[in-house]
């Protein structure tokens, strides 16, 4: 049961990427999505495949968190690389079955994609083991201040995020209470063909979905009571803080995006 | 003579325009720094004078005055400021994504400099006993814990009333225990009115007044011991009197003459002794 409290994958540390401001984080993956499509060389590649390693020894976590956050991608990196070896049809052909041609082009690119592919997975669930959803939430809240200007509800997008964030091992217990009161009453949800085990949920959800409701009303007058008006002159107890450390590391960062452009096979 | 806090002068609520009066030309006063109670069964009103009080709900007619200003659309995040409550639910009160985070959220919305804040979570949740679980989760927490928290909340926002609707309801006896000895020692402490609304008869004998209500009406108030002496009047509108006051009646038809209406323990065996020495 503790186990499966744990929200999201955050794995708690002292290291200098536990330590850096979300904000910083945010904002270098999210350009790294972008480089990634830039890579085209052996050397950028490399210069990509360093910075992600490189990150992940620092963050001080143990590989085997890292690999099984990718279980669920494996299929797609696989895949990926078949449809290419398949599909482009460049260069020298390797190996000649009779319904199939194997180009030297299509290895290379079905290598290159899923690289890319892995990368992409390996930083972005690099964020979410280092920083905890709590500060993601309030580093998409500053990261999206701007956009108060134009109307969007930038607060209350944040305090969304954060009442779920809190609620959600309040309704997993209550999910975990209903399912054994229902297997008390008979409902079997182990066993039995798919479609039946399916039913089963029924019983489980709408009880779920009524004490949400009745959970959101009673909260929403707790909100009230407690002189919640909206975000006009909030003050905030989480305060976020660019330290120097950031700045090195958006420095380091500028070097690798750098030394990519610099590496990048340009035809 | 103490200062009105509350004031509710002829108040009737209903919840729609041709639905039943929950209440009913209710008019009382609460002072400051009074402990009142505030009894009576399910859907006699009791809630619904808590929340008219804060501003959640507004009365059809008459006017309930807080520290002199009318509640009202206008004045309601005044008042709130003023007039803190803890709900019967400790989960579903609860904003943050940790203690302090919750303690904090009632000052945030008041606009309260971050300095203070933490100065303040720091005092409040060393009142209530939880300084040391600040950072813990909310699922980490009991019920108790959780009420104790909401509490806190409230106190950093330093009202002049404190209302407990309901607030140990839910709680296994242990907790609730423990929330009494908090909030009698916040009330001994501090200059704060505090109004509980409850079920249970130990939280009524602890208070100095109490208001009894019955069908969306007053239909007593007084001290808890005016109160409970009316004990068959008490069980026509079907509330129970608490345990010693049965002992004693018990004792009555055994023939043991009690004259003095005993409230608690020691007055009872006060009022044995006395009685067995006369014999």
């Amino acid at each position: 049961m503790s186990n499966s409290l744990i929200i999201g994958q955050y794995v708690p540390g002292q290291s200098i990427v536990h330590r850096l401001d979300p904000r910083t984080k945010i904002i270098m993956i999210f350009f790294f999505v972008f480089i990634v499509f830039f890579a085209n060389s052996v050397p950028s590649y490399s210069i990509l495949a360093f910075f992600a390693f490189g990150s992940i020894v620092l963050s001080r976590i143990p590989f085997r968190f890292i690999l099984k956050g990718l279980t669920p991608i494996w299929f797609l990196i696989g895949f990926t690389f078949l449809l290419h070896i398949i599909i482009t049809r460049e260069g020298a052909v390797l190996v000649d079955l009779v319904v199939l041609k194997i180009y030297s082009g299509g290895l290379i690119q079905g290598f290159a994609i899923s690289l890319r592919f892995f990368l992409l997975i390996l930083v972005t669930s690099l964020l979410t083991l280092t920083t905890t959803p709590i500060e993601i939430t309030d580093a998409i809240e500053t990261l999206l201040n701007p956009l108060k200007k134009v109307k969007f509800p930038v607060h209350e997008l944040a305090l969304m995020m954060s009442i779920s964030l809190r609620f959600i091992p309040t309704l997993m217990q209550e999910m975990d209470k209903i399912s054994k009161a229902q297997a008390s009453r008979g409902v079997d949800f182990r066993t039995g063909p798919i479609k039946e085990r399916a039913k089963a949920i029924v019983p489980l959800l709408v009880p779920l979905f009524v004490s949400a409701f009745k959970r959101a009303e009673d909260l929403a007058m707790a909100m009230e009571a407690r002189g919640y008006q909206g975000g006009e002159g909030r003050t905030k107890l989480r305060i976020l803080r660019i330290s120097g450390r950031d700045w090195v590391a958006l420095f380091l960062f500028a070097v690798v995006l750098a030394g990519l452009f610099a590496t990048r096979h340009y035809s | 003579m103490r200062q009105k806090l509350v004031e509710f002068r002829n108040v009737s609520f209903r919840y729609d325009d041709d639905g039943p009066w929950i209440l009913n030309d209710c008019s009382f006063t609460i002072y400051e720094n009074q402990s009142v109670a505030i009894i009576g069964h399910n859907g006699s009103g009791k809630s619904t004078i808590a929340k008219l009080m804060n501003g959640l709900l507004f009365p059809q007619k008459g006017q309930i005055l807080i520290d002199g200003k009318e509640v009202n659309a206008q004045t309601i995040w005044d008042i709130r400021k003023d007039v803190g409550m803890v709900f019967q639910n400790p989960d579903n009160q609860f904003v943050g994504t940790t203690v302090q985070d919750d303690v904090a959220f009632g000052m945030e919305n008041r606009g309260i400099a971050r300095e203070e804040m933490m100065k303040r979570i720091e005092d409040t949740l060393t009142a209530v006993g939880m300084q040391h679980k600040r950072l813990s989760e909310p699922h980490r927490l009991s019920g108790g814990q959780k009420q104790r928290v909401a509490i806190a909340s409230v106190l950093a926002i330093s009202p002049k009333l404190l209302i407990l609707d309901e607030a140990t309801a839910m709680l296994d006896p242990k907790g609730r225990q423990s929330i009494m000895k908090t909030v009698s020692h916040l009330h001994e402490q501090d200059v704060m009115s505090l109004v509980s609304i409850t079920h249970d008869l130990e939280e009524v004998m602890m208070a100095e007044w109490v208001i009894v209500m019955n069908q969306g009406e007053i239909w007593a108030e007084g001290t808890p011991r005016d109160i409970f002496t009316r004990k068959d009047a008490f069980h026509k509108i079907g509330l129970d009197i608490p345990f010693v006051g049965k002992l004693t009646e018990a004792l009555r038809r055994a023939d043991v003459s009690i004259t003095e209406e005993p409230l608690n323990h020691e007055e009872l065996l006060e009022a044995l002794w006395t009685f067995h020495s006369k014999t």
